[in-house]
């Protein structure tokens, strides 16, 4: 196929050179957690976007959105959390204002929702989301949600999510407040020596379940996930555990240092993403521990696993070895733990971009990638369309929004987003992901899209 | 007589059977040739309703936003907003940028028409793109209001004083690319000259080509919608759109376009009255391929009568297509038990319950209303077909109730922008769909239905579950 550069109006906006990167080629680092630069088609979402991401898991809650109708309707049920018990986080609650409460002010209708819903449902939670416009028409979220507290007897908590105020990493860091706020309590915390935390899982397909059955087998309890599968009550338990373990940094590393301070739990950086990172993230968990029955049912677990999962992966890998792969994902760790992952395939990343990544995350990324690889921050459709073509990429791994322009350009893909229906952690995570790299790069559609029309012509 | 509100009154929105304004807006500008859009908003705005939309189309939908942040908020976006349009113009190079605003832009006094009347200014001397500004609150009205906001934005911007000429002007709602297409084919069948806006046909369900277009190919070109006032009428398929939102009456009122405002050709009916008109306007006959096509609906129709008496329906979603969709119902005999909409749309209200005025069970029809509504009166009322968007997906995991997916967003199955309702073809294809769907759910109870209803022995074990309906209907 022609992969050249296909449009000679193509140009770049000077703004955006900083965070553009070609390991080997600039000595600068790359420009990264500053604003999205306007009119250049950004993938990022806002505040709201990044605190509902890390809430919306609490399965218990009800998740009331303030704000005219567009937030709620473009959030509901869109992710695969799943749940063991309550369903109430999947259905979308908004105080849905229109023009009057803009000019009059939204507080007595917000009052008058909580009513309602504590009424129907009785949560024992309910989270109170402010939007872009009520940060500008001034309503107390504060003070309504104090007074609900009071006369339903249930925690109402506001979430300060402002669109406008910052970019989704600013929701992850509200969204750890609330959930401080939610796991204070006035009760006597008991220690417990062998219990953990587990912190930015949401449970996707099921995969903090998956993590948790490791770690029960190994002898290691989990009190909570934060937030996947997890309940207001189930919450309250996270401060007695020993050890906080973080999946996802780029959401719930600030809750994790947070609660060393507050609580003095000290946490670890893991990843589940792939067999090497599953098989060390457990090594060092059960080295933390430092209890010998806990590392002999951590290697036999491992043992195990990897006896079933690992000709699994190797067998895909014979199809996929020399492929190209090219990365655009939500947070750093993420692409960290993917550059790795498609090594175990036999794959090179040639290209790698974060929409919220920190710098010391693309200084890890730039250790990790070889020579020419293309790294960029905040990317938009114009310079992931570049890239790809440039770098010759074979597969892209990304959200719901790069999937139809992977495909539009004739690119593989795999989604790694929060609406996947099958779980990408652990060792059966592993090989799920190894079959679904198989199961887009080996798929026989690509070799018909080279082709003219002609190769079907008959000769008489 | 129905009871006179059946809306209760409530302050909370419970799984929302709407969108925003912005998000209706944009699709419109997406069916104009080599057009861009920017909103005027915080960053996650554009970005939801590019997947939402992505999600849909399964095709790339590019998006601007200018990026609000709180300084922004604080000292007035006019900066970001001009910025964005300077980087958009080098990236996209479009002929025409429609400018939407949201509900913080308009919350905090933005004025976008006067922001691209100084940008075009500052512009001046340089070649600059037609600007088309259209404020769209978030809290202004749904996404049904937005689309024809921005539609009548559109053509008031663009429509230029023109000499009489032959073309007909086609406006259609928010139908799928596939529907566009076979509105246009059937205009050609008829040997009709015509300007159809906005033609989302190409734009918005793009065909793989070896190169990428950023902006694809495609959709009504500005010289046309300028040239829609000389036109010799106009089609407007919007008949549940309020005269202040209809870009037909703008062009009748101002530039004395006769205006044909029917409802979207589905069922045999609405189908005749769009061909019959096109046969007076033009003075050409039906050709027999369409009434072939015709014959072929009226054969379904037919061949599927007995089972479609046994579906009891709900209905929701964009109003103009729940009234097209009521009238398939009642052409079929399928008995509508619930029509819906999120939007506020009292000439649906009023068309509705003069379609159904005859009927022996007197629909429910919700207006303003949400699924928690649509479910609470789904209840005892054995419905046992859906038709909607996806997000009625909630009536089948919950309620039982399975869905023939149509409208949007279909973002639980593939293929959103090749769905295929109008003209005769597409009816046909809708109610294969339909009736199928009926004899599925029918044919996955009847073994046990049967059973528990009339096997007369002393049951020796429980072989089936299931329910069964209280008349035995099913």
């Amino acid at each position: 196929m022609d992969m050249a550069i296909n449009q000679t109006d193509f140009s770049f906006i000077p703004e955006r050179e900083k965070s553009i990167r070609t390991k080997g080629q600039q000595m600068q680092a790359i420009q990264c957690q500053a604003d999205s630069v306007a009119g250049c088609v950004s993938q990022r979402a806002c505040v709201y976007c990044g605190a509902r991401v890390v809430l919306n898991p609490i399965t218990d809650a009800v998740h009331l959105v303030h704000g005219p109708i567009g937030c709620a309707s473009y959030t509901w049920d869109i992710r695969g959390s799943l749940s063991s018990g309550a369903d109430l986080y999947r259905h979308s609650f908004s105080t849905d204002l229109r023009e009057e409460d803009i000019i009059f002010g939204g507080e007595r209708k917000l009052m008058r929702c909580i009513d309602e819903l504590a009424e129907r449902y009785h949560p024992p939670v309910m989270l109170v989301y402010s939007t872009c416009i009520v940060g500008v028409i001034g309503d107390d979220l504060e003070a309504v949600c104090r007074l609900a507290s009071k006369r339903h007897r249930i925690k109402v908590i506001p979430v300060q999510s402002s669109g406008f105020s910052g970019n989704k990493s600013d929701g992850y860091r509200i969204a750890c407040e609330v959930l401080l706020r939610m796991i204070a309590s006035q009760e006597r915390i008991l220690y417990q020596p062998f219990h953990l935390n587990y912190l930015g899982d949401y449970n996707l397909a099921g995969e903090a379940w998956i993590i948790c059955g490791y770690l029960q087998e190994i002898g290691i309890n989990v009190n909570v996930a934060f937030t996947g599968d997890s309940r207001c009550e189930s919450l309250l338990t996270a401060p007695g555990a020993a050890l906080n373990i973080v999946q996802c940094a780029g959401s719930m590393g600030y809750l994790a240092k947070r609660m060393e301070e507050i609580y003095g739990i000290p946490f670890l950086n893991v990843s589940f993403l792939g067999l090497e990172d599953t098989m060390q993230s457990l090594r060092r968990i059960a080295d933390f521990f430092a209890n010998p029955y806990i590392i002999k049912r951590c290697e036999a677990l491992i043992e195990r696993e990897l006896a079933q999962y690992g000709p699994i992966v190797k067998q895909y890998r014979q199809h996929l070895k020399g492929k190209k792969a090219a990365v655009f994902v939500g947070g750093g760790f993420k692409a960290i733990s993917l550059i790795k992952q498609f090594r175990e395939l036999g794959m090179e990343v040639v290209m790698v971009g974060t929409q919220t990544g920190r710098q010391e995350e693309y200084d890890a990324i730039s250790q990790l990638v070889a020579e020419g690889t293309v790294i960029l921050d905040d990317a938009n459709p114009s310079e992931l369309e570049r890239f790809m073509l440039e770098q010759g990429a074979d597969l892209l791994v990304g959200g719901v929004k790069e999937r139809p322009l992977a495909y539009k350009l004739g690119l593989s893909f795999i989604d790694h987003n929060h609406e996947r229906k099958h779980p990408l952690s652990g060792f059966t995570g592993a090989a799920n992901f190894a079959r679904e790299v198989e199961q887009t790069v080996c798929s026989p559609v690509w070799k018909y899209l080279d082709g003219p029309i002609h190769t079907g012509r008959i000769n008489p | 007589m129905m009871k006179d509100d059946p809306n209760p009154v409530r302050s909370v929105a419970e799984n929302p059977c709407n969108m925003c304004m912005p998000l209706g807006a944009i699709i419109p500008f997406k069916g104009i040739e080599n057009c861009m859009v920017i909103i005027h908003g915080s960053q996650g705005c554009a970005t939801y309703m590019r997947r939402h939309m992505a999600e849909h189309f399964n095709e790339p939908v590019d998006i601007a936003s200018s990026s609000i942040t709180e300084r922004g908020t604080i000292y007035g976006g006019e900066a970001n907003l001009k910025h964005g349009l300077n980087n958009l113009i080098q990236l996209y190079q479009p002929a025409v940028v429609g400018i939407l605003s949201t509900c913080l832009a308009e919350t905090i006094g933005e004025d976008i028409v006067r922001i691209a009347g100084v940008f075009q200014e500052e512009q001046a001397g340089s070649e600059t793109p037609a600007m088309i500004p259209v404020p769209t609150p978030g809290y202004g009205g749904s996404h049904f209001e937005g689309y024809f906001l921005a539609l009548t934005g559109i053509v008031t911007a663009l429509a230029q004083p023109t000499r009489r000429h032959d073309r007909i002007n086609v406006l259609v709602p928010h139908i799928s690319p596939a529907d566009v297409r076979e509105i246009k084919r059937l205009l050609e069948l008829m040997q009709v000259q015509y300007t159809l806006l906005p033609d989302v046909s190409a734009t918005l369900d793009a065909p793989y080509t070896q190169i990428y277009r950023k902006i694809p190919a495609g959709g009504t070109v500005p010289a046309d919608i300028a040239a829609m006032p000389g036109a010799r009428a106009t089609i407007q398929f919007g008949a549940t759109v309020e005269d202040e939102l209809s870009p037909g009456k703008y062009l009748e009122i101002n530039h004395g376009v006769p205006l044909y405002n029917l409802s979207l050709p589905m069922g045999i009916v609405a189908c005749d009255r769009f061909l019959n008109l096109l046969e007076t306007l033009t003075g050409n006959e039906i050709p027999k391929q369409l009434l072939d096509e015709r014959g072929r609906l009226l054969d379904a129709m037919v061949d599927a009568h007995k089972y479609n008496r046994e579906g009891r329906a709900v209905v929701f979603g964009e109003p103009e297509m729940v009234y097209a969709l009521g009238q398939v119902l009642a052409e079929n005999g399928i008995t509508p038990v619930i029509l819906a909409t999120g939007s506020k749309s009292p000439r649906l209200k009023e068309l509705l319950l003069d379609l159904t005025a005859d009927n022996d069970e007197e629909p429910l029809i919700l207006i303003d209303s949400d699924f928690a509504q649509i479910r609470k009166h789904c209840a005892d009322k054995r419905i046992n077909l859906a038709i909607g968007n996806s997000d009625g997906r909630i009536l089948t995991e919950k309620d039982g109730i399975p869905l023939v997916r149509m409208g949007f967003p279909v973002h639980d199955r593939i293929g959103g922008q090749r769905i295929l309702t109008v003209g005769y073809t597409g009816t046909t294809q809708l109610l294969d769909l339909i009736t199928n769907t009926l004899l599925a759910n029918k044919l996955k109870h009847y073994r046990e239905n049967m059973y528990a209803k009339h096997f007369p022995f002393q049951p020796k074990t429980i072989m089936f579950k299931g329910e069964v309906s209280d008349d035995g209907q099913f």
